[in-house]
């Protein structure tokens, strides 16, 4: 029998995210269809306290992206409201959706990470970027890759080839977010690993092989159907799929998350893994991995939603 | 590793046709930019960016009115098919629309069409082959660049200044495209308060405009969305008055009624119109009787000048607030254009800016705009921004403005400390 009387799937926000999260919202509330539960969408908006004190829901499936979704900032209001919600409690947000964060809680629980700084935008000012960029470049080497210390899918990151390429890529990242995570790029196989834990611990799903048609996993290759390919389980052996597992649990562990995750992996020549960032809201789109996983994991998308609907109504706001 | 990998798993595409679509599909992509005017649109953001009309302007509960009327009496004829051409009453109405620019048409030359794109997109299935030379204004209306993109336009921009296109730069133009042992098969020029630039051509160069293309054998098209949303004049002369063998004149109700109608019409030489009638017709077999006839209603029943009066108001309170506000915030390296019409203001950034690569940091801010990139069949124009006034009101137009300027300022730090952004052009 189940709790769940009244669901509202989270999704929009205001982050560069939005239509992602809005494609993951839509698709998780017609999942919840499939499993017999009626959800609405709601969006993080001057109208969602009145909509939630109005008629309290069972539970909330957050899938907004981005800031506000992934920074903790929501969950902290729906714990201020005492609304039960799917996934992690707000201070293992902030941790998880700073990347330097989870990398040095990642590092402490023995998972090998990038090499990397992190450096916000003043620091290049008040030093001098080409500075600041040499020493970069000596310390870290060729080639880089630079990311938003916060925020996702793709946007404001990409790779550095040359030392003539970082000013820009630095510039790019800083469209996003005002402090910079730059870190030496590994080349590998690039696989994406769900976590979800449904009562029995946090279980590892099938890693997701992740192959571009062209170029890199940027966001026109994320969201647009066809130009990624996909492999479920990756094509790596036994003993390498099993690192990666160990790996995204590993991350999923200490940085103290809760129902569901997905962890970013480059697996090396040698088969290490190396931990690149935590998503405390994976996407949920028709071209996202952790759905992908599920489905060939034998846990239905469709179960799988409605189960941790389920699991968030009995343990309560 | 390698080597002892055992495949264990077919790839998955999520698309099953990816093979398939056609070459002009290849583009279609998922877009950052399009990912970012979907927060734009929503009312955290001071939005300069899409240009729509303030239909709120509209006496809404007076034509619900008429528009129940319009069912309860000729509902059989408004939700019933009709023709390609388009409801004769409305092809009689716009001849009085386009009366005000001094068109002197008849119904017989009108089709009507879904909006001005979509005569648009009929002009370039019928002359656009892979690679023919279209002449557009530098930068051009991105719907128009679309369709001629659809259609595998080799796209041509001709400058402007302020006094819109330059009569010299169009000999050269299409003198260029000559040299080159090609024809460019039409001009595209949008004259009145253009989209993006917000100039207009000089009644001065209309004729030789016009007489270039003649003797060049160059047909013009004339779009005209916004003639007849002048802030300190009468309705200019439309080019189509003074050539009605040589131009092709598109209007729209977009901007004098509702968007949401999306009816427009194109005026054309009769053999040119017979073809927009055919492909009209394989296109959609015919235009929506009941957007048709509420135009038509509206034209009929309603004072529509007087509603035409009332937008030119409310836009030139827009124009002016944007104006103050760019004067009295925008760094000094900026500077923009001032329209006498229209919906549009053309913001020049400082040099080593980039409007595309700048749009993120705006949407944090909460303002948004459209970049020059799209104003531009090869991306360029990276240096520019169109803001668009018609939307908000004055107070919130003004803090549009204070947070851009607050952006730009961040952007000229940024370029001072790494350089220029890069792929300006």
């Amino acid at each position: 029998m189940s709790n769940l009387d009244r669901v509202v799937v989270l999704a929009g926000g205001l982050s560069p995210e939005r239509e992602v999260s809005l494609h993951s919202g839509n698709r998780v509330r017609d999942a919840l269809a499939q499993g017999g539960v009626d959800a609405v969408i709601a969006d993080a908006d001057s109208a969602l306290l009145s909509h939630l004190r109005a008629a309290p829901p069972s539970a909330v499936f957050p899938a907004i992206h981005g800031t506000c979704g992934e920074d903790g900032a929501i969950r902290e209001v729906l714990g201020l409201l005492g609304v039960p919600y799917v996934g992690s409690v707000a201070s293992a947000c902030q941790m998880a959706f700073d990347k330097p964060t989870a990398k040095a809680l990642a590092t402490r629980a023995g998972v090998a990470t990038p090499p990397s700084v992190t450096l916000p935008r003043e620091t290049f000012h008040d030093l001098g970027a080409a500075a600041v960029i040499d020493l970069i470049v000596a310390r870290l080497g060729l080639p880089l890759y630079v990311k938003p210390s916060r925020g996702g899918s793709a946007l404001g990151a990409g790779p550095v080839r040359s030392a003539a390429e970082l000013p820009s890529a630095v510039l790019s990242c800083f469209a996003y977010g005002d402090t910079a995570l730059i870190e030496r790029f590994i080349p590998g196989t690039e696989v994406a690993v769900g976590v979800i834990d449904l009562g029995q611990g946090p279980q590892p799903l099938p890693a997701v092989e992740i192959v571009p048609g062209e170029g890199e996993y940027d966001y026109a290759a994320r969201y647009t159907a066809g130009k990624t390919e996909f492999y479920v389980p990756a094509r790596l052996d036994d003993g390498v799929l099993a690192r990666v597992a160990e790996v995204a649990v590993a991350a999923h562990s200490v940085l103290g998350l809760r129902d569901l995750s997905r962890t970013d992996i480059i697996v090396d020549e040698h088969g290490t893994p190396w931990f690149l960032e935590v998503n405390v809201a994976p996407g949920m789109t028709e071209t996202s991995t952790l759905p992908l996983a599920m489905d060939s994991s034998g846990h239905s998308f469709a179960g799988t939603c409605v189960s941790l609907l389920e699991q968030a109504a009995a343990r309560g706001g | 590793m390698p080597g002892e990998q055992q495949p264990k798993s077919q790839p998955q595409r999520i698309d099953r046709y990816v093979g398939q679509y056609a070459e002009r599909a290849v583009d279609m992509v998922a877009s950052e930019i399009r990912a970012l005017f979907s927060v734009a649109a929503r009312p955290e953001i001071v939005s300069l960016a899409g240009g729509s009309p303030n239909v709120s302007a509209l006496p809404l509960d007076v034509v619900g009115a008429m528009i129940g009327d319009l069912i309860a009496t000729q509902g059989s004829t408004a939700l019933q098919y009709c023709t390609a051409q388009g409801d004769a009453g409305l092809r009689e109405r716009i001849c009085d629309v386009m009366a005000l620019e001094e068109i002197g048409a008849h119904p017989d030359e009108v089709v009507v069409t879904v909006g001005s794109q979509q005569a648009l997109d009929l002009l370039a299935r019928i002359f656009i082959d892979p690679g023919d030379v279209i002449l557009v204004e530098a930068p051009s209306y991105v719907g128009a660049l679309g369709a001629f993109a659809a259609y595998q336009a080799d796209v041509v921009h001709v400058a402007m200044d302020d006094d819109g296109l330059i009569p010299e730069a169009l000999e050269e133009a299409i003198q260029r495209t000559a040299a080159a042992g090609r024809r460019a098969k039409f001009l595209y020029t949008v004259p009145n308060f253009q989209n993006p630039a917000g100039v207009t051509l000089a009644v001065g160069r209309r004729h030789r405009i016009l007489d270039i293309c003649r003797r060049a054998g160059l047909l013009v098209v004339e779009d005209n969305p916004y003639g007849l949303l002048g802030f300190d004049s009468e309705p200019i002369r439309a080019l189509r008055a003074d050539d009605a063998d040589g131009v092709v004149y598109l209007g729209t109700f977009s901007k004098t009624f509702a968007a949401g109608v999306r009816v427009g019409w194109a005026v054309a030489p009769p053999a040119i119109r017979d073809k927009l009638i055919l492909a009209a017709e394989s296109a959609v077999l015919c235009h929506a009787s009941f957007s048709q006839l509420t135009v038509r209603e509206y034209l009929n029943t309603q004072p529509w000048r007087e509603q035409i009066k009332h937008f030119r108001e409310l836009y030139q309170d827009r124009r002016d607030a944007t104006l103050r506000a760019l004067s009295a915030m925008m760094p000094a390296e900026c500077s923009w254009t001032r329209p006498a019409g229209g919906f549009y203001v053309w913001l020049r950034l400082p040099d080593g800016i980039h409007s595309k690569a700048m749009l993120p940091r705006a949407i944090s801010s909460r303002v948004a705009y459209v970049p020059g990139t799209g104003f531009y069949a090869d991306g360029s124009g990276g240096k520019y921004a169109r803001l668009c006034y018609s939307l908000p009101d004055p107070d919130r137009i003004t803090e549009g403005v204070r947070r851009l300027a607050s952006v730009i300022e961040t952007e000229i730090q940024l370029r001072d400390d790494f350089g220029p952004a890069p792929g300006i052009k």
